[in-house]
């Protein structure tokens, strides 16, 4: 195990008529390879921009984002990010199997590779079929599993998923949860996996990092010792489990406490 | 939902008949007003009249060389109309402050009407074709060039944002996400164009006396053959419809996936 993703110093300021804005103040984790890390923290705390500075859409005001060694300076090869509008990140003019194909065409990769790479991956998120389809002609659930089999077939190192669930209704979520988990575990792939919900936070991630209020640091890094097979049923009834919720939950409204005298203005 | 496709269709059967209906009323309302002697036959002759001289003129060699002839000039005006806006519609959206820089000017040129260019047509270049294809050009490249504008303004930033996390390049971007966002908008500018290019191309021919339909309406006019003169009027008005009716359906067949043709289906 070494450290695949490792972030230092990571600062983020807009600077937009006359007005500086201070998103991230300062940032150092790292992310063991193979690893599933969950970031979550109190809404307006910037998990989004950061995990743009991670991917290289954005370029951060200062300090370094390193994949494997290497300073990333925009959208890397080796990390492929999953949106939380499905809808808008798809592109309702190709069909599914083309969605999924495309980034593989701009990676320069023969057509029977590419093939079996789609093919594989709209089958392991439980989408065979649906390759002919338009994206439009799919439920929401079934939008967000082409986008992040748009993701597997990329063979990412590290997959960035920016709150994924938002945006779908509670039974598919769980659905959604248990995939992402399930391919993990197969997969062996890094995941960075940000969420404003704790219980989800706690459910999938092997580690959850605490983001504290705009601007952000690091509040807490928590090691989550539930066993590694989890299920809907018996792990959230777990008392561990609740615990472990109850320790984010108190952490991220202490962190929202802490920002409010001092920096709310 | 095959149910709701036939009751659409059903409709669009009902549709059609009283359309139909509507200009069969239309046509014998033609007939009927000047036979009755409400308007003076010599100005406006009967709806069967104006169908045999059609039907003469669908017979003559001549009115096949002016139909080829206005055509030619709608075509090509068209085409350069239409590249020529892609074209500067593109460049304008992707080179930054250019935008800005153009919008006021193309605020000012876009409202003069292509007609008031005649006379300086004329000047340039006489009765030639050369005349149709500038004031065709210029009536049309504007509804091109502004629909392209729009079209590209449109492109989502997930979207956007989406194809550069999976490393496609300036040009894969264009191709793969501009363009397709910005096609809707370029189908309409499209189909807007064709119809005022045809307008221009008639409008020239009537007024330079380049050779075409415009032309041969005006020979008909000076020469008193009121029933010919209508039934060119008539053959320009048919020719608009088709242009129009080729122009939807390239559309739909271009944006199956789109909104406006896909409608609401779910599976």
């Amino acid at each position: 195990m070494h450290a695949l993703l490792e972030i230092s110093g990571l600062r983020k300021a807009y600077e937009g008529s006359g007005r500086r804005t201070e998103a991230i103040r300062d940032l150092t984790f790292s992310v063991d390879a193979g690893e599933l890390v969950c970031l979550v923290g109190p809404s307006g705390c910037g998990k989004t921009t950061l995990l743009k500075c991670v991917g290289g859409l954005l370029a951060p005001t200062g300090g370094d984002v390193l994949l494997d060694g290497r300073r990333v300076g925009g959208p890397p090869p080796g990390m492929a990010f999953v949106f939380q509008e499905y809808g808008r990140s798809l592109f309702p003019w190709m069909r599914v199997g083309e969605n999924v194909e495309l980034p593989l065409r701009q990676k320069k990769l023969s057509k029977p590779r590419r093939r079996e790479l789609v093919s594989d991956a709209l089958e392991s998120v439980g989408l065979a079929d649906a390759a002919k389809a338009y994206p439009w002609q799919l439920s929401g659930g079934m939008q967000q599993r082409v986008a992040i089999a748009r993701a597997l077939a990329y063979e990412p190192e590290v997959l960035l998923m920016d709150e994924p669930f938002a945006a779908v209704d509670a039974q598919t979520r769980a659905d959604l949860e248990d995939l992402v988990r399930g391919l993990w575990q197969q997969r062996g792939i890094t995941i960075l996996f940000v969420t404003h919900d704790i219980d989800e936070a706690v459910y999938l991630g092997e580690r959850v990092l605490i983001l504290s209020a705009s601007p952000t640091v690091v509040q807490e890094q928590l090691k989550i010792d539930l066993p590694g097979e989890r299920d809907q049923l018996h792990t959230r009834a777990a008392p561990r489990f609740t615990e472990l919720r109850t320790h984010v939950y108190e952490q991220i409204q202490a962190a929202k406490r802490e920002a409010r005298p001092g920096g709310a203005g | 939902m095959s149910g709701s496709r036939d009751h659409s269709r059903s409709r669009s059967r009902t549709n059609a008949a009283l359309g139909a209906a509507g200009l069969a009323g239309f046509l014998a309302l033609g007939e009927a007003v000047p036979r009755l002697g409400l308007v003076s036959e010599d100005y406006f002759p009967p709806t069967s009249r104006i169908a045999t001289a059609l039907g003469t003129e669908l017979g003559d060699h001549a009115f096949w060389t002016a139909l080829g002839d206005t055509l030619t000039g709608w075509a090509i005006g068209l085409a350069i109309a239409v590249g020529a806006g892609i074209v500067a519609g593109v460049v304008v959206s992707v080179v930054p402050y250019l935008r800005r820089a153009t919008a006021s000017t193309i605020e000012f040129l876009r409202p003069i009407p292509s007609v008031a260019l005649i006379p300086l047509v004329v000047l340039l270049y006489g009765a030639e074709l050369r005349s149709v294809l500038l004031l065709v050009v210029y009536a049309s490249f504007w509804q091109v060039l502004v629909q392209v504008l729009y079209g590209i303004q449109d492109v989502d930033p997930v979207a956007e944002e989406t194809a550069r996390s999976y490393g496609l390049g300036t040009w894969a971007r264009v191709r793969h996400v501009l363009w397709p966002t910005a096609l809707p908008y370029v189908m309409t500018g499209v189909r807007l164009a064709a119809a005022v290019a045809l307008v221009l191309a008639v409008t020239a021919e009537l007024v330079i006396g380049a050779p075409g339909l415009g032309a041969r309406i005006a020979v008909a006019q000076t020469s008193q053959a009121v029933p010919d003169m209508y039934a060119l009027v008539v053959a320009t008005g048919l020719l608009g419809l088709l242009i129009n009716v080729g122009a939807r359906t390239v559309e739909r067949r271009a944006l199956v996936w789109h909104q406006s043709v896909r409608g609401e289906v779910a599976l």
